[in-house]
């Protein structure tokens, strides 16, 4: 990994919402093809971290480089930078007023300029790549949690980004629906996609991530591989939260 | 006279009449939805100035009688030195008025619209002017509808206030022709008839449009 040269930086990265500070000074890297999976008790700054980098908030201080550029640059056409970033929301926010083919092309007519033509047949393959290319013409509320978080992925991927991000993308899905979810991300990782995904699946971190960040009160606690972080934690708040979560979610089994 | 002879000899020129109300009604909606989507978007996209602008717009339009509006644009207009005529001062004063509640319209259609999909719009690299064009106002004119509805049926019905400056609709014909044949009674039976048939059509045309544009899910 030393060899590759980060495709995403973070230095410092400071965000206040009146007088309390969520981050206080956040730093770390992901290299190209790298899958980090970033942990922490809710509240504790990890959706405000992922929306800091793709500068949908600002952050207070600090400096965010995606390849090269910084986006924390006033001057950077954060628009165009937005494409090499895909975001996968918790509540998967589809477009609602367009079916699951439309969701995925919007964003290559509308933002990459491409042709009617050249843009459905991109949408339907990416549909494909999330198996969902039977449920094209679907409307998101046609669609199950599973499906339109696969639609969500899907839309991100559209773009053909350099990274993806994943805010709790299985938290507000049905126990039996997150699989399906997992298993594209799975892929993805497998396929060398570069990904910062915040999640409680510790079966997911556990198998697939190559490092583990654990964010608390604003800060990075304790960062290192999946098998480090579950067998040796350094850190006893790494510990307890790590019990607590296998509690609640049964991870550890998974 | 019968009241269904009097009744038929008199229809042709309500008739004709009507057409004045369905011009005043038609421009005026027209005009009115255009400055509700700005107003709205300015109320809630807008910067401060903006912001503020539309909202003392909105409030003030809402806060005084639409028949003192009127008589603004009729009365006094031309004693400032700008002469319109009553068709086009009635026109002004429906259009501005209408304006404002469909702005209110609006403004809630598109608070009610799902959240999320700005910021999920955003993240793709749409910049918000387009997030607005392509995201907010495709739903937003789908979920106003049966509110909107109610702003068109009271606009055809405010429109018989322009008989007080003039402009000859239906309601200013009912009345000099009431005024001849003294029949004030059968008359005006016969105009409110003509009203009730308007609103019942365009209120089924709208329920029409409702469900043709139609979406699963949005709006319920």
């Amino acid at each position: 990994m030393l060899s590759n040269p980060p495709i995403l930086l973070l230095k410092d990265i400071r965000k206040s919402y009146g007088t309390e500070e969520v981050l206080k000074g956040v730093s770390f890297e992901l290299s190209k093809g790298e899958t980090k999976v970033l942990i922490g008790p809710s509240g504790t700054g990890k959706s405000t971290l992922l929306r800091c980098i793709n500068q949908l908030t600002p952050p207070d201080e600090g400096e965010v480089w995606l390849n090269g550029t910084e986006l924390t640059d006033k001057k950077v056409d954060i628009n165009k930078a937005r494409q090499q970033m895909g975001m996968v929301f918790q509540h998967f926010n589809l477009f609602a007023h367009l079916d699951a083919l439309n969701n995925v092309k919007l964003g290559l007519t509308k933002v990459k300029q491409m042709s009617e033509k050249k843009a459905r047949s991109k949408a339907m393959e990416e549909l494909e790549r999330v198996g969902l290319a039977n449920q094209a013409s679907s409307y998101p509320a046609q669609l199950s949690g599973g499906q339109q978080q696969r639609v969500g992925i899907a839309r991100a991927l559209a773009m053909d980004p350099k990274l993806m991000l994943f805010d709790e993308p299985t938290s507000a899905l049905d126990p039996e629906l997150i699989g399906e979810v997992l298993e594209v991300m799975i892929d993805l990782a497998e396929a060398g996609m570069t990904m910062l995904v915040v999640t409680h699946e510790m079966g997911f971190a556990r198998s697939v991530c190559d490092e583990i960040v654990f964010l608390e009160n604003g800060k990075i606690v304790e960062q290192g591989s999946p098998r480090q972080f579950f067998e040796n934690p350094e850190h006893k708040r790494t510990r307890e939260f790590l019990d607590k979560i296998s509690e609640l979610y049964g991870g550890s089994k998974r | 006279m019968s009241f269904f002879d009097l009744a038929w000899s008199i229809f042709p020129s309500l008739l004709k009449a009507t057409i004045v109300t369905l011009e005043l009604t038609g421009i005026s909606i027209s005009i009115g939805l255009l400055l509700g989507i700005l107003l709205a978007l300015g109320r809630l996209y807008g910067n401060k100035p903006i912001y503020a602008l539309a909202t003392a717009y909105v409030e003030f339009i809402r806060g005084t009688p639409l028949l003192v509006q009127l008589f603004v644009f009729y009365f006094g207009l031309p004693s400032i030195g700008i002469n319109i005529s009553p068709f086009f001062s009635a026109l002004a004063a429906f259009s501005l008025n209408s304006g404002a509640y469909q702005a209110e319209y609006f403004r809630g259609a598109i608070q009610s619209i799902k959240g999320g999909q700005m910021l999920a719009a955003r993240s793709i690299g749409m910049s918000r002017f387009k997030g607005i064009v392509f995201i907010v106002i495709p739903q937003a004119l789908r979920l106003v509808i049966p509110s909107w509805s109610n702003e068109l049926i009271y606009l055809v019905k405010y429109s018989s206030l322009a008989y007080m400056v003039q402009v000859p609709e239906l309601m200013a014909r009912g009345k000099i022709i009431a005024s001849r044949n003294f029949r004030t009674f059968e008359v005006f039976l016969v105009v409110a008839f003509i009203y009730l048939v308007i609103v019942l059509i365009l209120s089924k045309i709208l329920d029409l449009v409702e469900e043709k544009v139609k979406i699963p899910g949005l709006g319920t």
